[in-house]
């Protein structure tokens, strides 16, 4: 193989890239974008109303079965975009390999168990609203 | 890329240094920034939420932390970081899809506008919010 080549016979057998994951967290970072462009506006809307009317209103709010599968959904969207562009970031600037994997499971974690401790706290607030 | 032992020396990608400040560069850079700033202050917004869902002497407590002057100004910058990253990842949707506003010139405008509706955004929202 000539020096100028950067490209391993084995990357190429492979095929998934120099991110070792092709394209898939390119297309769903897009897609998880398209369904915040939707989501984020109700969002905003929604807490800003829900934050300034005490715990009553704001547990009655989420505990409508619309806004809680909204918030479940924006959960949901948020928190993949979120996993996706911080594992992003950590790739780009982390080199060193253990601290990389370190943060990179650190994240996965993260963030799943926050996305998981929301899910469940609307569905509380679902079920203790009586719907 | 020093820590790293790496046995070809291999291209890396041109560093932040030897480009011209332009205004889709900044605009690129604050988007990650943006980005990184929104993953912590959304877990503060789902701390909110589950204050909500475990009681009211938890959610006063919430009320009494997101109330004091310091968290107000972090609100008020995760707004601005919000409402950034939501237009400028839109450009971002319209480069990848339709491909518009590639053009210099469109492209520059639009970085430029990003800001201004950030920060003017931000502003209206909280206005509305202090004052209706």
């Amino acid at each position: 193989m000539a020096k100028s080549e950067f490209v391993t016979p084995a990357k190429i057998t492979r095929g998934l890239g120099s991110a070792k994951s092709g394209t898939s967290d390119h297309i769903r970072q897009r897609v998880t974008a398209i369904a915040l462009v939707f989501l984020v506006p109700w969002f905003l809307y929604s807490v800003i109303n829900a934050s300034s009317i005490g715990y009553a209103g704001a547990a009655e709010w989420a505990g409508k079965p619309w806004n809680a599968i909204l918030l479940i959904l924006t959960a949901g969207a948020a928190f993949y975009h979120m996993r996706i562009g911080m594992q992003i970031v950590i790739e780009d600037y982390i080199s060193k390999t253990s601290t990389r994997s370190a943060l990179l499971i650190l994240n996965s974690f993260a963030v799943i168990a926050l996305f998981v401790t929301v899910a469940l706290s609307v569905l509380k607030l679902w079920i203790g609203a009586g719907a | 890329m020093s820590g790293t032992n790496r046995a070809d020396p291999r291209p890396l990608s041109p560093h932040l240094q030897i480009w011209r400040p332009h205004a889709t560069m900044f605009a690129s850079i604050t988007h990650r920034i943006t980005g990184m700033g929104l993953y912590f202050g959304t877990f503060l917004i789902a701390a909110w939420l589950i204050a909500l869902a475990t009681g009211p002497e938890a959610y006063a407590q919430a009320e009494a932390v997101i109330s004091c002057v310091p968290a107000q100004v972090i609100l008020f910058v995760w707004t601005v970081a919000v409402l950034f990253h939501f237009a400028g990842g839109i450009r971002f949707l319209l480069w990848d899809g339709p491909h518009a506003g590639f053009e210099p010139k469109t492209a520059s405008a639009v970085s430029v506008f990003l800001y201004v509706f950030a920060v003017l955004g931000s502003v209206a929202i909280w206005a509305a919010v202090l004052w209706l």
